[in-house]
């Protein structure tokens, strides 16, 4: 009897032990990889709400029926002037998989390479897989200068 | 004389014994599936091509945005032999990639995955996943225009995923944009975190592999009827004809490298149009076909979402095959499982063909 009550205890003992040695050590792991995890994820850069940049060109520069890519804050943009002399701007991202499109003079249209998407010149997304429209952006045409702005 | 003194002197310091053992006792059964026993092998030959050359490469590539394209261009047209290194180092993945995907689907189509070679299929399905991490990494490396469009791309695929997506993204990316931080990350990955990753899982499929002997299949196991097979020995036989095929191998990458060295292309550049004609590596060119096809929205779900999950869920199946062939698992025919996998097959064919001829149709 008594040998069995020591037993008991004995057994009690080493549960509590190896609980203790399993918990710490999972406390243990866990502090590892969690500054492990998060040095890993990129710190976030901060970015101005509102932006604008003056194009390196100058209006008369454009031709009707063109279209240009320009470095709008660290991302593409696109500037259409139409066969009707219209100007419009985009960001030149594609809303499918961010490609960066391109403007077609032969269809008029905006295209996008890597998966046959399509978006009129309105910037709506009209075939291919671009699930929505392009972003656009706001023009300010200042004499002979042309100034872009988040919308 | 001296082999057998230098034997000697090995079997006092350690015991020799297993190995002569397994040299001795392995042997390859011999039916009319046996050619494709040496694919696996010749998938760990490239392997080791990749790892030699892949060092050569980091003696004079430098991971930066603004450096990278730079010292490829230094690699192919100043480093002696240096274009023969890096053409040999891309065909060889490449061809690493294609027999690899032999071995799988011979595996699975003579259901050597079935008990108990359960682990020796998941190591290898883990495999499999290293590999195209380590085309997809290698890929973005020379910073050219087609990597850079393959990698926004598919680190955008990446974060179609729901929840963990737009982290696990910005992860990959090291940032919100594929950019020079991204090079240093895939470089990390492609050089070292991957390399580790492979030599573990690596080593412990070829070590289930070489416990458990060659399956065979299960459908010239009941035409033998319990009746012995053939078999001819690992060491010389079927070592020597491994060797044979190496060489032709080796032969082959020779050729294509030097007949066709890897080009460079444009140097990447986030401000320009993805070019016309754009186009993965041919291994993703049928998952990207079939982005293609995916309309923008199917009732409340992204269509891409539900592309990325269709392939991941496919992944899943292959990886727990073992565990749901039950028939197999007991030896008897499985003509379901059987016709899943030639469905895979057939889709991975089919869409890979389109990848290629469509553009050229429209
Ligand atoms: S990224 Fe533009 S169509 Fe897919």
């Amino acid at each position: 009897m008594v040998v069995q009550q020591q037993d008991e205890q004995v057994d009690r003992g080493r549960r509590v032990v190896n609980w203790l040695l399993g918990s710490s050590l999972a406390v243990l792991f866990v502090s590892i990889f969690y500054p492990i995890v998060k040095y890993l994820v990129p710190p976030k850069l901060a970015e101005p709400m509102t932006f604008s940049v003056t194009l390196p060109w100058k209006l008369a520069e454009l031709k009707a029926n063109s279209g240009r890519i320009f470095r709008f804050r660290s991302l593409p943009g696109l500037l259409v002037k139409t066969s009707g002399g219209e100007l419009r701007a985009f960001s030149a991202v594609c809303t499918h998989l961010q490609c960066t499109v391109q403007y077609r003079e032969d269809r008029q249209d905006i295209w996008c390479a890597c998966h046959n998407g399509v978006y009129d010149l309105n910037g709506k997304n009209i075939s291919g897989p671009p699930p929505r429209p392009l972003e656009p952006l706001k023009l300010n045409v200042r004499g002979d200068q042309i100034i872009v702005m988040k919308g | 004389m001296t082999g057998v003194r230098i034997t000697a002197w090995l079997e006092e310091r350690i015991d020799l014994w297993p190995l002569r053992h397994f040299i001795q006792k392995k042997a390859i059964p011999v039916h009319r599936h046996t050619v494709w026993y040496y694919f696996g092998g010749m998938t760990l030959f490239l392997f080791g091509i990749q790892v030699a050359t892949g060092i050569l490469l980091t003696l004079y590539y430098r991971p930066s945005g603004e450096e990278a394209y730079e010292s490829v261009q230094f690699i192919m047209t100043d480093v002696q032999f240096g274009w023969l290194v890096r053409s040999i180092h891309s065909w060889s993945a490449n061809l690493m990639v294609l027999t690899m995907m032999m071995h799988l689907f011979s595996v699975y189509l003579t259901q050597a995955y079935r008990k108990p070679r359960e682990l020796t299929w998941v190591t290898g399905m883990l495999l499999f996943g290293i590999v195209l991490c380590f085309g997809f990494s290698g890929y973005l490396l020379p910073w050219n225009v087609l990597s850079y469009f393959a990698t926004k791309v598919g680190t955008e695929i990446a974060g179609q995923f729901p929840l963990v997506g737009q982290v696990l993204m910005r992860l990959l990316r090291g940032g919100d944009e594929v950019t020079g931080a991204t090079v240093s990350r895939f470089y990390g990955f492609h050089i070292a975190i991957l390399p580790a990753t492979i030599t573990v899982i690596l080593g412990l499929h070829l070590f289930l592999v070489q416990k458990q002997g060659m399956s065979i299949p299960p459908a010239v196991e009941r035409a033998h009827r319990g009746q012995p097979l053939k078999t001819m020995p690992f060491v010389p036989n079927f070592l020597l004809r491994d060797l044979f095929g190496w060489f032709v191998a080796l032969g082959l990458l020779a050729a294509l490298a030097s007949l066709f060295p890897w080009e460079l292309g444009q140097k990447a550049d986030p401000f320009a149009p993805a070019p016309a004609g754009i186009r993965p590596e041919w291994y993703f060119v049928f998952m990207f076909q079939s982005l293609k096809y995916i309309p923008a929205k199917i009732g409340p779900f992204e269509g891409e979402v539900l592309g990325v999950l269709g392939f991941s869920l496919g992944g899943l199946f292959l990886l727990l095959v073992p565990f749901l062939d039950k028939r197999s698992a007991s030896g008897e025919p499985s003509p379901l499982f059987r016709w899943i996998g030639i469905g895979i097959i057939a889709y991975i064919v089919i869409f890979t063909v389109f990848g290629y001829v469509a553009p050229a149709m429209k």
